[in-house]
């Protein structure tokens, strides 16, 4: 098919895209180029002495880059995981499959922010119910002020909402395979294991990465969570790159400098998510 | 063995489910305590472990001059938001999927897997990365505080999601059936209309639930970019926390707030379950 119809239906779409984000965008790059804080307002021209000071003197930033990392990684391996065993559970008949489904979609559907705050008093380390219960073992820890605790918190909370997200993805795409192949693992005699290992997991390699990669991008964002939850802290050891521009952009107001930061992190996201693309369909996807 | 799996299957399935519920649980628990039951320690069940109150969802409808916060208009005002938005999204953002995957576009280096990537990437940026120049520039436009701005921003928000979910899902659908409508006479338009479209429902619906959650509940471009004559129900709700955090309505907010979106839920499960949804997903 050709002919000028395909940018009546592709242009409005990317206009409307292209023409709100340009003016942010291109405000954010002559940003990143200026000296502007709260002492001296204005796009002044500083070169790129903000990217110099970035991969000079800013190990904060870097370090709540390893963090993000982690962080982000863990989550999402431990979503998919969790999410893949949970809809392969209702993916066959079970009973109440229409239930546990609905059920285990909700937590997607809190708004992380709220939900961060019934977190919080669950896990208060006085007066939550999670301390209550393990007080009758002796045990306090310390969820929200300990430093590898309030990581593992972040964990738990970020699991609990977006696992679902991977669980719907993966679901749909387990309702969508097609049957021939199960049929021949069946003639063959393959038992659920190696069923799973040579059949299901390779027509899903797809989805798979797909929802990993959507995952990542929104898991790196990390934001609402730890701001409620943790602040950061303690200390640092909780706080990730977009907690860090935050602080440095609309804490300190040092708008210039929190410009370059988003910009390198950008430019450092896009790069690693296509390395990391490429890795998984090597990883998943074997031609044979 | 088989009984082993079954056994250690129904146990996974239960402790998911307290581990989704337990939070919820506490929220209603909590929602009807006061300041007393709250700061004595954990407690679980009214009547017994406390005396229940009805405060914490009182104060949802009270106005603020009576120390509460009125959730009644920042409710329409975020479903009317993430309505249109979502709308707007799919709209736009379906069209261009469709180009996108039946179209070849080449310009140079640009080819189509990069236009799509290009709409994806959008969702990359940390809000707080583009709050700023936001703010800006819906100030210079007089949009700030209202709520076309905040439309605008969230299409931006909504539209990559809308286009990643559809052009995966166009691809999955056979090109001979725009074929043969452009062969029986259908301008390009009709073909997408009254032929693509239709078989299409089950795409439009994912996108539109995922625009929906992703709108509803977002909090920090809703926190930045409004004041008080656009309140939509995150800000609302964040702004009761003052100086003593008061749980139990925080509690009941949060519950009130997941309502809609439930509702959301069970309409994607029942076109799951009669497989109607199978290729909307890639």
């Amino acid at each position: 098919m050709n002919f000028k119809h395909k940018y009546l239906f592709l242009l409005p779409g990317l206009l409307v895209l292209i023409g709100i984000l340009i003016f942010p965008v291109g405000f954010t790059v002559r940003l990143s180029m200026s000296s502007w804080d709260s002492f001296f307002p204005g796009l002044d021209y500083v070169g790129l002495e903000n990217y110099f000071r970035i991969f000079q003197e800013d190990s904060r930033f870097w370090e709540a880059f390893g963090r993000l990392s982690f962080l982000s990684v863990t989550t999402v391996t431990l979503q998919y995981v969790l999410g893949f065993a949970l809809a392969l559970m209702v993916w066959k008949d079970i009973a109440f499959k229409r239930f546990f489904r609905v059920l285990f979609l909700i937590p997607m559907m809190t708004t992380p922010v709220i939900m961060t705050v019934i977190w919080k008093t669950f896990f208060h380390e006085s007066l939550g119910p999670v301390n209550d219960f393990l007080n009758i073992f002796g045990w306090n820890p310390l969820w929200l002020s300990s430093e590898i605790l309030s990581k593992i918190t972040v964990i738990i909370v970020e699991v609990w909402q977006w696992t679902p997200f991977m669980f719907l993805l993966l679901l749909a795409g387990l309702l969508s395979l097609p049957k021939e192949p199960y049929l021949a693992a069946s003639i063959d005699g393959a038992g659920p294991y190696r069923t799973f290992i040579y059949v299901t997991f390779p027509l899903m390699a797809p989805i798979s990465i797909g929802a990993i990669i959507i995952r990542l991008i929104e898991a790196s964002k990390i934001m609402d969570t730890v701001y409620v939850l943790t602040s950061g802290g303690p200390g640092t050891a909780t706080e990730t790159s977009s907690f860090y521009i935050f602080i440095k952009g609309l804490r300190e107001f040092q708008f210039g400098y929190s410009a370059a930061l988003s910009f390198t992190y950008l430019i450092i996201m896009i790069i690693s998510l296509t390395i990391i693309a490429k890795v998984l369909v090597r990883l998943m996807i074997r031609d044979n | 063995m088989r009984k082993l799996y079954i056994t250690l299957k129904y146990l996974f399935i239960g402790l998911w489910s307290m581990f989704v519920v337990a939070p919820f649980l506490w929220a209603l628990s909590t929602s009807f305590k006061d300041f007393n039951s709250v700061t004595g320690g954990a407690t679980y069940i009214p009547w017994v472990d406390f005396e229940p109150s009805l405060e914490g969802w009182k104060v949802l409808l009270r106005s603020p001059a009576q120390g509460g916060v009125n959730i009644v208009e920042p409710y329409f005002n975020s479903i009317a938001v993430t309505c249109l938005a979502s709308f707007i999204s799919i709209f736009l953002g379906t069209l261009a999927a469709y180009a996108l995957s039946r179209f070849t576009f080449k310009a140079s280096f640009i080819k189509n897997s990069d236009i799509t990537f290009f709409f994806i990437s959008q969702r990359i940026m940390p809000p707080i990365v583009l709050s700023i120049p936001f703010f800006i520039m819906l100030g210079k436009l007089g949009l700030l505080d209202s709520m076309l701005g905040l439309i605008m921003v969230y299409v931006v928000l909504l539209m990559p999601i809308a286009v990643w979910i559809m052009v995966d899902f166009f691809n999955k659908v056979p090109k001979e059936i725009d074929e043969t409508a452009l062969i029986d006479g259908c301008n390009p338009y009709q073909a997408f209309y009254k032929v693509v479209l239709p078989n299409s429902i089950p795409g439009l619906i994912v996108a539109g639930m995922f625009c929906m959650i992703f709108g509803w509940t977002d909090f920090f471009f809703a926190f930045i970019l409004t004041f008080t004559e656009v309140q939509l129900l995150p800000v609302a709700i964040v702004a009761l926390n003052s100086s003593i955090t008061p749980w139990w309505s925080l509690s009941a907010s949060a519950l009130v707030s997941v309502a809609p979106l439930i509702v959301v839920a069970f309409i994607v499960e029942r076109y799951l379950s009669k497989g109607n949804l199978s290729g909307a997903l890639k």
